[in-house]
């Protein structure tokens, strides 16, 4: 007790920690405040509404598993190229060469239920209303948010390139050759014409902008890794620092008037 | 066991699984109060677990169910039920106190602030590692699976999308993809995030609550549990090579022949009815199609104004209702299109191909 009293005595540890332990209301109150991570909270929050049989903890899940996904995602980029030369190698590898090796299962296993999460979560915030107003506009970056969750799964699908990657990827691109106007197979691609030559084609159409060819292949592969691994990512992220800010300025986790 | 396999064999068709989802969605809707007692949704929890274990007897079933990136559907089943219950229990529990005119059990405590640290720290703390040993132990026990390597000129049979758009894939039965695959996800999209906007109902906010606002959850209920979880788990488990439709305990025969006898509308019209040839004129010979879908664009929301939805026509104001009532007719085209075809196997209403203009 008298060594961790002298440790907390320490400069080294007073210039990290400005409160005493959170025993008294006053230290739990600096906790919170005084620490970078623990701001996102309020300082005191409704007991209504950090129940757990309200609020399901699914966007802290949610928040977790994104957490997860960048740690585990940035472990397995230090293994993985994303070219077809080496993409399956790669993934066959970690798992022949890397003893104990679950990177790419928690990241799997995790990316599947942080979509589940996601969607649990908007369930819990439609049935307790907490869209009404003042929270309107944190709904729809929330909206935002599972759109991003979706196009980062999406993405990530291919870059193990076996078949169940190229297919999945495929089946779900080609929807985009369908788009009124800007796809070849969409109504309305015969618009955007000039005299007889179409400048909607298999060549440079919306499929094509986001495949970056005609067929799942390389270019794909680097596309869908640098959404995947950067892109998108850093999207998220910024959503969701508005995301939690606006949960507080907006009052807090809803409750009844 | 051959007679529990036929037994859910015999319901595999598109037609009856949807129909007795919406069967049991109603149910719940509207005995809400007795599905929601606890033994009532533990047994329904129970019962489906008993299904899944019985028919692990059946070697494919048994695969299907376990494989790895199937798990997390089989997990969506129960995680869906069990939230179901939590949400509508307290929703049931909140109308009677309501109704006895006393505030929501969560008006109880909605006052009392408390500190985060350590009420809301330490759950998530524990939350944390739970979920981390959770993961862990799943990652060492299931492998992530890993196919054979990509191959652009050999498409797997089925060839399925990732499992959260296999209710967009099944879509793609009743619509075209300029339908299926664009315009109607992006009309979720934008539903969602008009949500707030439409519904200007000031009650039921921050509690659970059925009564006090029971078309918001009706409506977000039908399209969130039939037109979207229905479908993702029809997508996964029941839809096998070409797309064909197959029972639960059903062999995934790829040579399975299920006859195309899908008709247009415009053949309908011209040929059987009128005993014409269709005409030339792609717009003259849809003209039908098309009108039914101007009809039911702009005259029906004018119809639903004063009829039906009138309180909220008058509620919400000329642009919310206009709105709503087209997402809601977006969102109704879906389950119309699928009773068109399981009834009069009506292809399309509107079939241009010439243009890529079909619905």
């Amino acid at each position: 007790m008298t060594l961790l009293k002298k440790i907390a005595e320490t400069q080294v540890w007073r210039s990290i920690f400005r409160h005493g332990y959170p025993s008294t209301p006053r230290n739990r109150a600096l906790a919170a405040l005084s620490n970078v991570f623990l701001h996102l909270h309020p300082v005191k929050a409704r007991k209504s509404g950090i129940r757990l049989s309200f609020t399901w903890c699914m966007g802290g899940i949610t928040f977790f598993l994104f957490l997860l996904e960048t740690i585990t995602g940035v472990l397995l980029m230090f293994y993985y190229r994303p070219t077809i030369e080496y993409a399956y190698n790669d993934i066959i590898a970690l798992r022949e060469h890397v003893p104990l090796g679950i990177m790419r299962e928690l990241h799997r296993w995790g990316a599947h239920m942080m979509v589940l999460a996601v969607w649990l979560h908007m369930l819990r915030v439609f049935l307790t209303g907490s869209y009404k107003p003042p929270r309107e506009f944190n709904w729809n970056i929330g909206v935002i948010l599972l759109l991003l969750t979706l196009l980062l799964s999406f993405t990530g699908y291919l870059l193990p390139w076996d078949q169940l990657a190229i297919w999945a990827i495929t089946v779900g691109s080609n929807m985009a050759r369908a788009h009124p106007v800007i796809g070849h197979e969409g109504p309305g691609a015969s618009l955007l014409a000039v005299g007889d030559v179409s400048l909607v084609t298999p060549a440079s159409d919306i499929r094509f902008g986001l495949l970056a060819g005609r067929f799942v292949g390389a270019a794909a592969l680097l596309r869908f890794y640098v959404l995947h691994c950067v892109a998108l990512p850093l999207a998220a992220g910024l959503l969701m620092a508005i995301h939690f800010w606006r949960v507080r300025k907006d009052g807090g986790i809803s409750g009844p008037m | 066991m051959a007679a529990f396999e036929s037994f859910f064999n015999s319901f595999a068709s598109p037609s009856l699984v949807i129909i007795i989802s919406i069967g049991v969605f109603l149910l719940y809707f509207f005995r809400m109060r007795m599905m929601m007692q606890p033994r009532v949704s533990f047994a329904i929890m129970a019962l489906t677990a008993l299904f899944l274990v019985v028919g692990s007897q059946n070697h494919d079933f048994f695969k299907i169910i376990t494989k790895g990136d199937n798990m997390p559907i089989v997990i969506m089943i129960f995680a869906i039920l069990f939230f179901l219950w939590l949400a509508f229990r307290q929703a049931t529990l909140n109308d009677m106190r309501l109704e006895q005119g006393l505030p929501p059990n969560e008006a109880e405590s909605s006052n009392k602030k408390v500190l985060v640290w350590p009420d809301l720290v330490y759950p998530e703390f524990v939350m944390t590692v739970a979920l981390s040993a959770a993961f862990i132990i799943w990652g060492v026990m299931v492998e992530a699976p890993i196919e054979e390597p990509a191959s652009g000129t050999r498409a797997p049979n089925p060839a399925k999308a990732p499992w959260y758009f296999l209710g967009l894939q099944e879509m793609l039965v009743y619509f075209d993809p300029w339908l299926a695959g664009v315009v109607l996800p992006g009309m979720i999209v934008v539903g969602l995030m008009a949500i707030p906007y439409i519904d200007t109902n000031p009650k039921g906010n921050g509690y659970y609550t059925l009564k006090e606002r029971p078309f918001a959850i009706f409506m977000f209920m039908f399209g969130f549990l039939i037109l979207w979880v229905v479908l993702v788990i029809m997508g996964t488990f029941l839809r096998g090579p070409n797309w064909n439709f197959f029972g639960p305990f059903e062999y995934w025969d790829p040579h399975k022949v299920e006859a195309l006898v899908n008709v247009n509308l415009s053949e309908y019209f011209w040929v059987s009815w009128l005993d014409m040839r269709l005409p030339d004129n792609p717009l003259q010979r849809e003209l039908p199609g098309i009108v039914l879908i101007l009809i039911y664009l702009l005259i029906v929301p004018a119809i639903l104004a004063r009829t039906v939805l009138k309180k909220f026509f008058h509620q919400l104001g000329f642009a919310r209702f206009s709105i709503l009532v087209v997402l809601l007719l977006m969102m109704a085209s879906l389950p119309i299109k699928m009773f068109l075809r399981w009834t009069i196997n009506l292809k399309y209403l509107v079939g241009i191909p010439e243009w890529f203009f079909n619905i």
